[in-house]
């Protein structure tokens, strides 16, 4: 079974969690152009390598970061934002 | 006996190739280079060759023909999408599809079944009665039936769902089919190979060249090639592409997994999808149950499959089909999705002059091969885009012009 690192439960069964996408920086909505708005919203370097992502564990109700290599499927590290 | 044997094993050019030429040497220079020899790709040099007379092409394929998501997909081809380009591209790949078997000289087992996608809430059917409107204003074939219908047409189907889901009704769409995935494949490799296309396997790109914007050529594994042209339709690793090329994308990667069970006598005549499900089913020439599930819960470029993955599919697939929990899984299998925003398909020109891209393909790939190599042939034929794909073109997203193809795709995601 797949495990996920929870910074305050330790590891736990994948199914426990769910996956919030990568983190990106807001760019600030008042200043931005459209095109940079639109890529913050849309745009996402698919490319395989080391992510930073968002993840939620379901039973505690937590957030938190993890660092994924998305081509080895390896954990890294995460930690509370 | 073993003379002649022999003779065959050391004389290169005997027998005669099955499918496709393999040619030796890469050319320094071609007037077309596409990227990815499985359906998509293969389509494009086919048309380029059949309908534009361009035959200077050359195929890459970093593994072997066809081996990648159009070996792994469960072989489904429809139209019944939501939004009305959705249904008018896909219904022309239908059409196409029919056809090919005749145009190939090769038997791609194309078999209508018809296509049930059932609904088990209030909510699901009001969707399936809008695509039913949709599909029918566009002359495609489809239906809203109730369970009493499904019940004489599905009779082996347990409406009732343990009780927890039952079936109050279905999307029904009689052109729904299936065919060989591989013979797809072969079939359009065949032709493009035949008009002089060359198919190179195991060639992998490691570099786009550009010069002030436009494409000049590809780095492989085996040397340079210049091309003004290049076509890049590589399901599963657009985003390691893209970066190559230096623009970027809002495909995600994520597997898409699939199984099939030992084979059995045939008793399943109908391709049955269900979303809430999450579950998909149809019986192969084979006899084989060809069961997938949703996508995968997050980004992963990995071919691996799961053992989650299998019991949750087998979970919601016994709930219809309760009588088959004898029945033995024998093979299960992993391919890469792109997955967009809006669950459509990227296709058309980028920010790069010459380099086009067909891509965006997630759960809904095979069925488009054909209209997708017909429509991408003439884009770099040409230079014009088709007014069939101009939707699908990569600016929506900064034009904030989603397509809201999600509801349509055969599994909730």
């Amino acid at each position: 079974m797949k495990l996920v690192p929870c910074p305050l439960n330790g590891w736990r069964p994948a199914s426990e969690f769910a996956y919030g996408g990568p983190v990106e920086e807001m760019p600030d909505p008042q200043q931005c152009t459209d095109e940079e708005w639109m890529h913050y919203v849309y745009g996402h370097d698919g490319a395989p390598g080391v992510q930073k992502e968002w993840w939620y564990h379901n039973a505690s109700g937590t957030w938190f970061v993890a660092e994924r290599d998305t081509a080895a499927d390896k954990f890294i590290r995460s930690y509370l934002p | 006996m073993a003379h002649q044997l022999l003779r065959f094993a050391m004389y290169k050019d005997h027998p005669e190739p099955r499918m496709f030429n393999t040619p030796d040497e890469l050319q320094d220079s071609y007037d077309v280079v596409i990227i990815g020899g499985g359906g998509h790709g293969l389509a494009a040099a086919y048309y380029l060759a059949k309908d534009h007379g361009i035959t200077n092409v050359a195929v890459l394929e970093k593994g072997y023909i066809g081996g990648g998501n159009t070996g792994r997909n469960t072989t489904i081809v429809r139209s019944n999408y939501l939004t009305p380009e959705g249904v008018q591209f896909y219904d022309k790949s239908v059409r196409l599809f029919q056809d090919l078997s005749q145009d190939f000289d090769l038997n791609i087992f194309y078999s209508t079944r018809g296509h049930y996608t059932l609904a088990h809430t209030e909510g699901s059917l009001n969707t399936m009665r809008w695509r039913a409107e949709v599909n029918k204003h566009f002359d495609v074939d489809s239906e809203v039936v109730y369970p009493n219908e499904i019940r004489r047409d599905v009779p082996e189907m347990n409406l009732e769902c343990g009780g927890e889901m039952p079936v109050m009704g279905a999307l029904y769409h009689a052109p729904g089919a299936i065919a060989r995935h591989d013979a797809v494949a072969w079939g359009y490799g065949k032709g493009a190979s035949l008009r002089g296309a060359e198919i190179h396997q195991k060639t992998e790109v490691t570099g786009i060249n550009i010069e002030s914007g436009r494409v000049t050529g590809v780095e492989t594994n085996r040397g340079t090639i210049n091309t003004k042209k290049v076509l890049c339709a590589v399901a599963g690793f657009t985003p390691r592409l893209t970066e190559m090329a230096g623009f970027s994308t809002p495909i995600q990667i994520r597997p898409l997994q699939a199984a099939v069970s030992e084979p059995h006598k045939p008793w399943l005549d109908t391709i049955i999808v269900s979303g809430t499900l999450h579950t998909y089913i149809n019986q192969s020439s084979r006899g084989e149950l060809v069961m997938g599930s949703s996508l995968d819960p997050y980004e992963l470029h990995s071919t691996r499959s799961s053992l989650d993955f299998t019991e949750g599919l087998i979970d919601n697939a016994l709930d219809l089909f309760p009588f088959t929990s004898e029945l033995k899984v024998v093979r299960q299998w992993a391919g890469m999705a792109d997955i967009t925003p809006d669950f459509a398909p990227i296709m058309g020109k980028t920010p790069v002059e010459g380099f086009y891209l067909d891509s965006g393909w997630g759960t809904w790939g095979f069925k488009a091969t054909p209209v997708s190599g017909k429509t991408m042939s003439e884009l770099v034929a040409t230079d014009r885009v088709p007014e069939l794909i101009e939707p699908f073109r990569l600016s929506r997203f900064t034009e904030n012009r989603l397509m809201g193809e999600r509801a349509a795709a055969s599994v909730g995601h």
